[in-house]
């Protein structure tokens, strides 16, 4: 009782300073300098690690059908993007939208000592990690307690999902998870939870059940906030009726409804193609590009595509060598997708990978991920990205 | 009800030491001196029982069968059917290994014990694609949970599951893999800056030719073992695994290491330096004696000082185990179990790295605080479970298999807790107002007290006072 009562008292004693924390002011209350366009990015994460190769294939090249030979897909069934590469037929959604320029592909990107566990890799991507570094926490969390003019609201970055990702947690600050905010509404409004958060003057204190208060206060008021943005938007664009793309439908309506969120966080799993891979991925990757297809054409319908950055990624590409069940095991370098109504450079970006310089079978990166992230972060973003991942990373040129 | 000093002493040791404490014991222990409970504890700790849901022959036939299907060009359709099933009664027989765990913890005597494991398996975290494996990493976490940490420590490092983690298989004469190495001296014993990159490079070499058979048994081969000379630590000699592990230890700073995890584990998020230095030299002075060092930091005054009572958050493990325990919970379809500690971001058995949770307020995010809330309805009042956990990276392969995608149906969880035996353990004329103090850690404040001046039903009041932020605290 002695502590709680000392601090109850000492507030008292400061009452005509008092300042009332930020995250307990209401909406209303913020500056509508604070309401400028918003740049959005769009996190799709692929996870089980996607065969790139059978992705963007490298058809000019001989190397990829004696590897391949019997999932390997023929120079007539895919869809031509130079002389070098094509797109699986599974992807016929996205050529319109290569053909807009609204895609740009980077080919090999990965990192030095590349490991070859899912949850490992996955780490690594998430955290921005070297390979023989542990963090716990993400790049975006990073971004969030870098505490830019971008980032300072709780709902900055969201995950369209029920449970949180690494990426998505700082140290001081963390993303907030949700499949669908109309329930994160109505849990964080029974009359119980309304009841302790209600006029909660006792925990402001900065310790641990001042957290609590303050994480629970927060996720109560980013609820409302984000319902009640996001109800008045009518959603009349179609979508294919799969669960990607049901995501990318949630976030299409936060960004069309003017939601103040910078980062947005959807995935997609099954990757993880060991044995008879071809209609494993062909489907996923149906899923993909249609999802994407619509989304896109819903931001641009809204006046939003310019705003928005889509980035794709996997944890690890394949060996390019297939394995014994027509399937294709863990490997490393892997290409990376991003859409957009501003990119810089359109089509492909870099070089096809180099079939035939291989480090044990496998491709050796070109571009570190970290640059790609770093370039989104200092141009997107507006952060210096040697803030958020602990060195400086030279930018690249799609944005 | 009590209100005497021990009554809190003895119940903020039984939450840090172990998963909470019944009504009745409490109030018995409380007229004690705390030492007799703290002895008690130990006492308890002795009778060490392994798990045993995986069966060693049955695991290495499933996958010497799996391998042998791997290998193959074409699948009849029946190989097909034949692996998947394998992939599912592998996947099954973990998650079985996961709930015998988590029900051990539930129903304990030995809470002490099932809490150094837990400690010690945040330590030496690990994730196995081989349950058998798991299985026996997870015995000796708690075979030597409260013994000497050298024995531990080796009987962890020669354990198939970490050398196949950690990639000691590779490691060999003339190509040193050098993971475990690093690990075992950045995670495992002293910590960063107090080795050199060197000294990585010398000591994988020391464990060159740490294997496992196929039986699951460690295997040392001087065929791929380094028997040159190694310079480790500024000393140079033959040595091998072992020695390196005892000249590690010969360093204070491993047990100031290992203590200040202790410290944030059991005592408090923010570490005091003083008091850490205080379990330290016990640990090294006592030849790394972890009941030495355990007893001295629970008979310790500032064990029960008021900054390190009620301000720790409580894991996902210790919030389950504790709100089952409490209120004799039976989960009918225990699978939700590990839906739970997914959802919650602690999937025992599936670490995020060889670093092990992160814990403190890295257990809370928006998300997971909603849930965390939402539970005690949930499992105390049968509800209907509106979310769903995100899947393992590593359950892709198990995922790849299904074509179709599973609907997610909306479940009930399935669970009973026991009121009437809860209800009974509680003394005559409980009031709501000691219900509250009984279980929450944190002491109740002015919304606590007026949630339990409005009522008088203490179901009810149960609920709700599980329901709190003050409840994730312990």
């Amino acid at each position: 009782m002695k502590r709680r009562d000392f601090l109850k008292n000492s507030m008292l004693t400061a009452a005509g300073t008092f300042v009332v924390p930020a995250f307990i002011k209401p909406f209303e209350a913020l500056a509508l300098d604070e309401l400028t366009l918003y740049k959005n990015l769009v996190v799709v994460q692929l996870s089980g690690g996607n065969d790139g190769l059978n992705t963007v294939i490298p058809f000019g090249n001989d190397i990829y059908y004696q590897k391949r030979k019997n999932i390997a897909i023929k120079p007539q069934e895919l869809i031509k993007l130079d002389d070098m590469q094509g797109l699986n037929p599974n992807l016929s959604a996205l050529k319109e939208i290569y053909d807009q320029g609204w895609m740009s592909i980077i080919n090999d990107v990965g990192y030095p000592n590349p490991d070859r566990s899912h949850f490992r890799s996955m780490d690594i991507w998430q955290t921005a990690s070297d390979a023989n570094q542990f963090l716990s926490t993400g790049w975006i969390g990073r971004y969030l307690d870098s505490n830019c003019q971008s980032c300072k609201f709780p709902y900055t970055a969201i995950e369209v999902d029920d449970s949180l990702s690494l990426a998505m947690k700082g140290k001081t600050k963390k993303g907030i998870a949700l499949k669908d905010p109309a329930a994160l509404f109505r849990n964080t409004n029974e009359p119980f939870f309304k009841e302790m958060m209600n006029n909660d003057k006792e925990h402001l204190d900065e310790d641990n059940l001042g957290y609590l208060y303050k994480t629970m206060i927060e996720t109560s008021s980013s609820a409302s906030y984000i319902q009640n943005t996001s109800k008045i938007y009518q959603d009349n664009f179609t979508y294919p009726s799969t669960g990607f793309a049901s995501q990318l439908k949630t976030v299409a309506k936060f960004i069309s409804s003017g939601l103040k969120t910078r980062v947005y966080y959807v995935s997609l799993s099954g990757f993880d193609t060991h044995v008879d891979q071809t209609p494993q991925q062909g489907r996923l990757l149906k899923q993909y590009a249609e999802g994407i297809n619509a989304f896109l054409k819903d931001l641009k319908q809204n006046n939003k595509l310019d705003d928005t950055l889509v980035l794709t990624f996997s944890e690890f590409g394949r060996r390019v060598e297939q394995n014994a069940s027509n399937g294709t095991d863990h490997g490393t370098a892997n290409n990376m997708f991003l859409f957009g109504g501003k990119l810089k450079k359109q089509g492909i970006y870099n070089a096809a990978p180099n079939l035939q310089d291989l480090e044990a079978g496998d491709l050796k990166y070109q571009v570190d991920f970290r640059q790609v992230y770093g370039t989104i972060l200092d141009k997107w973003l507006d952060v210096n990205n040697a803030q958020i991942l602990n060195q400086r990373f030279n930018t690249l040129d799609f944005i | 009800m009590e209100k005497k000093e021990n009554f809190f002493k003895v119940k903020h040791l039984y939450n840090r030491a172990g998963f909470g404490i019944a009504y009745p014991e409490l109030e018995h222990l409380s007229r004690k001196n705390l030492h007799k409970s703290i002895k008690e504890l130990f006492s308890n700790a002795q009778k060490i029982t392994d798990l045993n849901t995986v069966d060693a022959s049955e695991t290495r036939q499933q996958l010497l069968m799996q391998a042998g299907l791997n290998g193959k060009k074409d699948f009849s359709p029946e190989e097909k059917e034949q692996r998947q099933e394998i992939i599912r009664k592998i996947s099954q027989k973990g998650r079985d290994l996961n709930i015998e765990w988590i029900q051990r913890m539930i129903s304990t005597d030995a809470p002490l014990l099932e809490k150094m494991t837990l400690f010690w398996h945040g330590h030496f975290a690990c994730r196995s694609g081989n349950p058998y494996f798991s299985q026996q990493l997870n015995n000796i976490q708690r075979k030597y949970a409260l013994g000497s940490f050298k024995t531990l420590l080796i009987e962890v490092s020669k354990s198939p599951a970490m050398l196949q983690y950690l990639n000691n298989q590779q490691n060999r004469k003339n190509h040193p893999n050098e993971n475990f190495a690093r690990e075992l001296m950045e995670l495992f014993t002293i910590g960063r800056g107090n080795y050199t990159e060197q000294d990585i490079r010398e000591s994988a070499r020391a464990f060159t030719g740490w294997t496992y058979n196929k039986d699951g048994d460690f295997e040392f081969k001087p065929t791929i073992h380094d028997t040159g000379s190694k310079i480790f630590f500024g000393k140079t000699g033959n040595f091998d695994g072992e020695a390196i592990i005892d000249l590690i230890l010969e360093k204070p700073a491993t047990a100031t290491f290992i203590c200040r995890k202790l410290y944030t584990f059991f005592v408090s998020d923010t570490p005091n330096e003083v008091h850490i230095q205080e379990l330290s030299s016990c640990f090294y002075d006592q030849q790394y004696d972890i009941s030495a060092v355990m007893k001295k930091m629970f008979e310790a005054e500032w064990f029960y000082s008021s900054e390190n009572t009620g301000n720790k958050i409580k894991s996902p493990a210790e919030l389950l185990v504790g709100l089952s325990r409490e209120f004799f919970v039976t989960y009918n379809k225990p699978q939700v179990l590990i839906q739970l500690q997914s959802s919650l971001g602690q999937y025992l058995f599936n670490p995020p790295n060889v670093a092990g949770w992160p814990g403190g307020r890295s257990w809370i995010d928006s998300s997971s605080l909603m849930l965390r809330m939402k539970i005690p309805s949930l499992v105390l009042n049968d509800g209907l479970i509106d979310f769903n956990a995100k899947a393992d990276p590593e359950e892709e392969a198990l995922l790849a298999i299904n074509r179709k995608p599973k609907i997610q149906k909306k479940s009930y969880i399935n669970a009973e807790a026991n009121w009437e035996k809860f209800l009974n353990t509680l003394p005559k004329n409980c009031s709501t107002a000691d219900l509250a103090a009984f279980l929450l850690q944190p002491l109740p404040g002015s919304k606590i007290k007026s949630l339990t001046t409005n009522s008088s039903d203490l179901k009810k009041t149960a609920i709700e006072i599980t329901s709190t932020p003050e409840y994730q605290l312990c």
